[in-house]
């Protein structure tokens, strides 16, 4: 018999119940939540007149609505503020842990997740949102979920499933100078396309990942769902391992011992099979940069936009381009730019913020940027001060706010106004996904930084060299 | 959950492939605390001018096109996983999309709330919009028993995947709630077992 894949493993270990020409019930070892995907969720329970079934494995935290400033004041908008005060009582009134505005464990809830020690290896996780696959960075199987499912869970601690196809991603060699996890997945997403994972949970795996970050790690799989996966993960190691330890919701002492010993058995057996593999050099990868209106739409730094004047062009490409106002064929270097927002789920991390304190360290940003830092944390945050980022970031004109989702989505008052450009850190760059009419460009957290500096797109390996 | 059997209606047909969630939904709409009237702020973006007046060169203006059920391009629903997006859709009076390609937790959400997503062949897409082009007054009959697609007076027909599980909860409009409650006991005894 052939191997199994670390997949087949987690998954298999948390079937609770198979149906009939159907789907699996999933058990759900983590399930997150925040204000805007469960207030419908809470009312469901309400209408059957039941509670939450395992309210001690459930984490809440206010993140998508939330203002960047003043966070101690009340939330100027109404439908916000409402939104947010519902999850708050609602948490009350079912007995779920809240790490709310104020609590010194507020965050994006993918970044505290990790952080906090709560996502581990072997676990299964979910939460009503896609970028729940970033939690797949520890060995874990993550992945977004809508608001009916999210009422199962709170109902039952389990989803009904039906099992994903595997498909491998495998990146090996040394990465070039200037390139992050961040241009690795968007060079695949470029490749694969925003539907070329759809029906599969990847792995990724090769020498190129084993030797990234935890952080780095959680960018690659926190991406997966762009190209349509069900989740990423990438197998645990001793990356993995130092990570955690010492975290405050990691196993302590002889349980951290047991648990070690069961996690070091998660990974892929030699002989497993996957249903699709896909292979990448690290050689092949430079800065990465959106054109259009997709995250599969990318570049080279360096490259051209799929030229649109021979005759049978793409019109999704087309309407792509028009809503950017680019032309086809063209370069991205020197494009001027208006906004810089460095956050979201997929770069808020304290390395992130590190590296880009190191590259502007001692410089300017260009007068007309408008540059904007939010930490994915509190803890982030706090970590940053503490470090002396601020002074630096601040030094160079970025402005370092508070923690939440802020312009990934801007549903708080975080928003790129219409028909400016925007190279963000962040995961979408879909029409009117930083407000209305508003262009985003996707990019490293480097690459933000050093457009941010010159005014206009850069190759950021320019400035390192210099 | 609402019961589905058999439809027979005209389209509207948005012939765009990657349609994502934040075009059906935008974020800025999803603030509501109920599962009610998305439907006004569906495709908001493409429906509304700026300064809030019609767009009227989007399908959804048009008077030509009417009807229950939704065409949409290859990879429909990729992105968020806002279920707002499926409660916009079935809010707005749509009860079928069909597409060549769906995004997966897109046709869960859809699933969950009576919404029949109909996957169909590329080419039986395109002779679709092709028939819609010609007559916006064509209609599509979709019937879940027969898991069959085909435009009404024409010899344009398909069968449909469904999950069996699936295909009987929407026949009798049962939802996955339900269905798990009444395994309680199993779940717990898993739960002992995988005890520390």
């Amino acid at each position: 018999m052939a191997g199994k894949t670390l997949f087949d493993k987690i998954w298999d270990k948390h079937v609770v119940h198979q149906v009939e020409n159907g789907p699996q019930a999933l058990y759900i070892d983590r399930h997150f939540i925040h204000e805007v995907t469960s207030p419908q969720a809470f009312n469901g329970l309400k209408a059957r007149g039941i509670g939450v079934f395992r309210p001690e494995k459930t984490i809440a935290t206010a993140d998508h609505n939330v203002p960047t400033e003043n966070q101690h004041l009340p939330i100027k908008d109404q439908l916000s503020r409402h939104q947010v005060n519902t999850l708050v009582e609602n948490c009350k009134e079912f007995g779920v842990e809240l790490y709310g505005l104020g609590h010194p464990y507020q965050g994006i809830v993918h970044v505290i997740g990790p952080e906090l020690g709560i996502t581990q290896p072997g676990m299964t996780i979910v939460c009503g949102d896609s970028h729940t696959s970033t939690h797949g960075a520890f060995g874990s199987i993550a992945f977004g979920i809508g608001t009916s499912e999210v009422e199962q869970v709170f109902a039952t601690q389990c989803i009904l499933q039906k099992k994903p196809m595997k498909m491998k991603i495998q990146v090996d060699g040394k990465l070039k100078k200037g390139v992050l996890s961040k241009d690795i997945i968007l060079h695949i997403i470029s490749m694969l396309t925003t539907s070329g994972c759809t029906g599969y949970f990847v792995e990724f795996m090769g020498t190129t990942i084993q030797e990234l970050s935890m952080e780095a790690r959680m960018t690659i799989c926190n991406m997966s769902i762009e190209m349509g996966a069900r989740g990423g993960m990438i197998a645990p190691d001793e990356t993995t391992f130092s990570y955690l330890k010492g975290r405050e919701f990691a196993p302590k002492g002889d349980v951290w011992e047991k648990k070690l010993e069961y996690w070091k058995t998660l990974k892929t057996d030699e002989d497993a099979v996957f249903d699709k593999e896909f292979y990448f050099n690290a050689d092949d990868i430079d800065p990465m940069i959106t054109y259009g209106t997709n995250p599969a739409m990318g570049i080279s730094i360096t490259g051209n936009i799929p030229a649109t004047s021979n005759g049978s062009t793409d019109p999704n490409l087309k309407k792509a381009l028009q809503y950017m106002d680019l032309q086809g064929g063209a370069q991205l270097l020197g494009k001027k730019i208006d906004y810089v927002f460095i956050g979201s789920c997929t770069n808020s991390r304290i390395e992130d913020l590190r590296l880009v304190a190191e590259l502007v360290k001692g410089k300017k940003k260009a007068d007309h940027v408008h540059a904007m830092i939010i930490p994915g944390s509190r803890q982030v945050e706090l970590q940053a001060r503490s470090e002396g980022l601020d002074k630096i970031l601040e030094g160079a004109g970025f402005e370092l706010r508070q923690p939440g989702c802020s312009a990934c989505l801007g549903m708080n008052e975080d928003k790129v106004p219409k028909g400016m450009y925007c190279v963000s850190t962040s995961n979408r760059n879909f029409e009117g996904r930083q407000g209305p009419g508003a262009r985003t460009m996707l990019a490293s957290p480097l690459t933000a930084a050093a457009a941010a500096i010159n005014g206009y797109i850069t190759d950021v390996r320019e400035m390192i060299d210099k | 959950m609402e019961k589905f059997t058999t439809l027979t209606s005209t389209c509207v047909p948005v012939p765009l492939q990657d349609v994502d969630t934040d075009q059906i939904i935008p974020a800025r709409f999803l603030k509501a605390t109920t599962r009610e009237g998305f439907g006004d702020n569906l495709f908001c973006d493409w429906r509304y001018k700026e300064d809030g007046q019609l767009n009227e060169e989007f399908v959804l203006n048009d008077k030509k096109y009417k009807g229950e059920i939704l065409v949409a391009g290859k990879n429909f629903g990729c992105g968020s996983s806002r279920e707002h997006a499926a409660w916009a859709i079935y809010d707005y009076g749509f009860k079928v999309v069909v597409s060549s390609f769906f995004a997966d937790i897109f046709k869960n959400n859809a699933l969950n709330n009576g919404l029949l997503p109909v996957q169909v062949t590329d080419v039986f897409l395109d002779q679709v919009f092709a028939t819609i082009e010609n007559d916006p007054e064509a209609k599509i009959r979709i019937s879940l028993q027969d898991q069959e697609i085909s435009v009404v007076g024409s010899n344009l027909v398909e069968n449909f995947e469904i999950n069996p599980y699936k295909k009987l909860c929407l026949q009798k409009g049962y939802d996955d709630i339900d269905f798990l409650l009444s395994k309680i006991d199993e779940i717990e005894k898993y739960e002992l077992m995988e005890k520390d």
